[in-house]
């Protein structure tokens, strides 16, 4: 049924029709607001069978996540950025132990400085975990993804993390189609685990291996990622059948047809995106949008494919390898090994700085007229950083940057941005 | 696409409204988008929340830039927060004060803006008779809905009654009628003065 609800109550609405058995989480901004409609739902009898297990970290979390998946349990948890790193060991096991737990990432800037706001850094910071990360553009794309990711993970026993923008996207209100049950349940099987820990027929998993089998079994990690690149478009095409509804896949392009200029982006920013592209092609710029879908495994054909034609890429990203630059723009490069294209990196958004549509529609521009350079930071303050840079230099104890910009700053936060400076 | 920013302070269910107007508005068929100003949240500091309401699918995801309207839900924040900011000349403003707009000392800078537009209402005064609690979120719906015309008060009706159970519905929805009163009277008021 349709409904205007917030994008965090739609994600824990979705994932109780998944009938989690076990849930398991440590409450952290952007997150709470999912765990917290879970744990509701459990505590009413809602969902059920399904334990609510109140963990002490985020590293507990994934580590009963972990254990009740080896128990044969549909698993499910849900974190967001330092969360994620205090988890990270256990994120490492939880894929090389082929369980297949759904997590949601409610994407956020990881510290210091510390800032609750929405960049892409714990996702990219997960990257090479040997998970598979799939980006929601909307709230429906959003709770349609769990439902997708729980049939993958259990098909491939891999585990799945849908990364949804913090703030932006878990406290938005808007509309949302929520599935019935018997939709949900043609779609997901019940999970038939490919190894259990089961006393009647036991087994030990998580062996030591040593250098004579740990690269084979990081190979088939490997290709079972590949055959997810399968996979996927199957289980969103099943998905559209049984729903009418265009979610998931490996990327979705955006008036591409006859566009000189492709802009290549992951997740929420996307809209806002594709209404600045809509008012440059007003203006006559041949310019269109590839959104990313599935970033893990990265689906290097279908970018290739989706951006073929384009003589200028730009990919705006919301988080950035310091001292390299941008880290989908890279994957992207990779994908057009041979093609004759021009690159370039735009970050934005970094620690929820918006990303305004005017600010778009001036780097479409630049874009267009081939006067952006190699690497972007969308809206970044050069007097603020110069100034910074000078007093760094004029004096050895110039003091910490973080606290020095805050002084100097003319834009503060997005919540102080209507507040007037204090004299 | 009409965009609503609403301003308050932390406590006075400033993210709630943004909310129970976009129910609201989705109640009648329209598409509605509502958020707060993310921030780490404090009792007493600024809050904003914004709202969009259209036809067709809303995909932006920026904050409410140029507002179509601004409802400022604490009337302290004047002078403190750039409230206005980006509003359009054509735009709606509705301040919870008992003064009038004339009266709050606002300089110049709705010289150029449409009067019948910028008004007040009492609604922390309403939400003590109706509700027994200084809450005007849902109370300036009312007024919202009276001033735009960009929903109907009895969706705004609906919509608190969805938030708020039982008898705490009943008074909110009572506060925000008697609001949509109080400004439908105002504007009738100025609308005589102004053919006099």
């Amino acid at each position: 049924m349709l409904r205007q609800i917030e994008g965090s109550r739609a994600v824990a609405e979705t994932v109780a029709l998944c009938r989690p058995e076990v849930v398991c989480a440590y409450p952290i901004s952007p997150q709470t607001h999912i765990i917290e409609a879970v744990g509701v739902m459990v505590k009413a009898g809602e969902l059920a069978p399904c334990e609510f297990i109140n963990v002490e970290s985020e590293f507990a979390a994934m580590s009963v996540a972990i254990g009740a998946s080896a128990a044969g349990a549909r698993a499910y948890t849900a974190t967001a950025s330092q969360g994620l790193l205090y988890m990270m060991e256990a994120v490492y096991n939880a894929a090389g132990l082929g369980l297949p737990i759904v997590m949601t990432l409610a994407n956020r800037a990881i510290g210091a400085p510390i800032n609750i706001w929405n960049d892409h850094s714990d996702a990219m910071a997960v990257r090479d975990a040997g998970w598979i990360q799939l980006f929601a553009e909307t709230n429906q794309e959003a709770a349609d993804l769990h439902v997708q990711a729980f049939r993958l993970a259990e098909e491939l026993s891999v585990p799945v993390m849908v990364c949804m923008d913090g703030f932006i996207l878990t406290h938005a209100v808007e509309g949302v189609d929520i599935l019935d049950q018997s939709v949900v349940d043609a779609f997901l099987p019940p999970y038939e685990p490919r190894q259990v820990l089961d006393v009647s027929d036991p087994v030990s998993i998580g062996a030591m291996v040593g250098p004579e089998a740990f690269e084979e079994v990081r190979y088939l990690a490997h290709l079972r990622q590949l055959d997810a690149l399968v996979r996927i478009p199957v289980i969103a095409a099943e998905f559209a059948q049984a729903t009418g509804r265009e979610s998931g896949g490996l990327v979705r392009s955006y008036r591409t047809e006859d566009a000189d200029v492709i802009i290549v982006a992951l997740g929420s920013v996307l809209g806002t995106i594709k209404d600045a592209v809509d008012i440059r092609r007003e203006a006559g710029e041949r310019v269109g949008v590839v959104g990313i879908t599935t970033f893990r495994p990265f689906p290097s054909e279908a970018v290739r494919t989706a951006l073929a034609g384009a003589n200028r890429i730009v990919v705006i990203e919301k988080a950035f390898s310091v001292g390299v630059g941008g880290v989908l723009s890279t994957d992207v490069a990779i994908s057009m090994h041979g093609e004759q294209f021009e690159l370039r990196s735009v970050v934005a958004g970094l620690g929820g700085r918006n990303i305004t549509r005017r600010s778009l529609e001036e780097l479409i521009a630049r874009a267009v007229s081939g006067d952006l350079e190699a690497l972007t930071f969308l809206d970044l303050d050069h007097g603020a950083v110069n100034r910074e840079r000078e007093r760094m230099a004029s004096a050895r104890r110039s003091g910490p940057s973080a606290e020095n910009l805050l002084r100097d700053r003319d834009r503060g936060p997005v919540a102080a941005t209507w507040v007037k400076e204090e004299s | 696409m009409f965009q609503v920013r609403i301003h308050g302070r932390g406590g006075q269910g400033v993210v709630t409204a943004a909310e129970i107007l976009s129910v609201a508005a989705f109640a009648e068929g329209r598409h509605a988008q509502a958020f707060p100003s993310f921030g780490s949240e404090r009792t007493g500091a600024p809050v904003v929340s914004f709202c969009r309401i259209d036809d067709k699918e809303i995909r932006t995801r920026e904050p409410v830039m140029e507002p179509d309207a601004v409802i400022v839900q604490d009337v302290t924040l004047l002078h403190h927060v750039d409230l206005f900011s980006g509003l359009s000349r054509d735009g709606y403003v509705l301040i919870n004060t008992s003064r009038s707009f004339g009266e709050l000392d606002l300089g110049d800078i709705f010289a150029e803006f449409r009067p019948e537009r910028l008004l007040t209402c009492p609604a922390t005064e309403i939400a003590i008779e109706h509700v027994g609690r200084p809450l005007p979120n849902a109370v300036l719906l009312g007024g919202f809905a009276a001033l735009t015309k960009q929903v109907t008060m009895q969706a705004i009706d609906q919509a608190v009654k969805e938030r708020f159970e039982g008898v705490v519905g009943e008074r909110n929805v009572a506060a925000a009628n008697a609001a949509f009163k109080f400004v439908i009277d105002r504007e009738e008021e100025l609308a005589r003065a102004a053919s006099n």
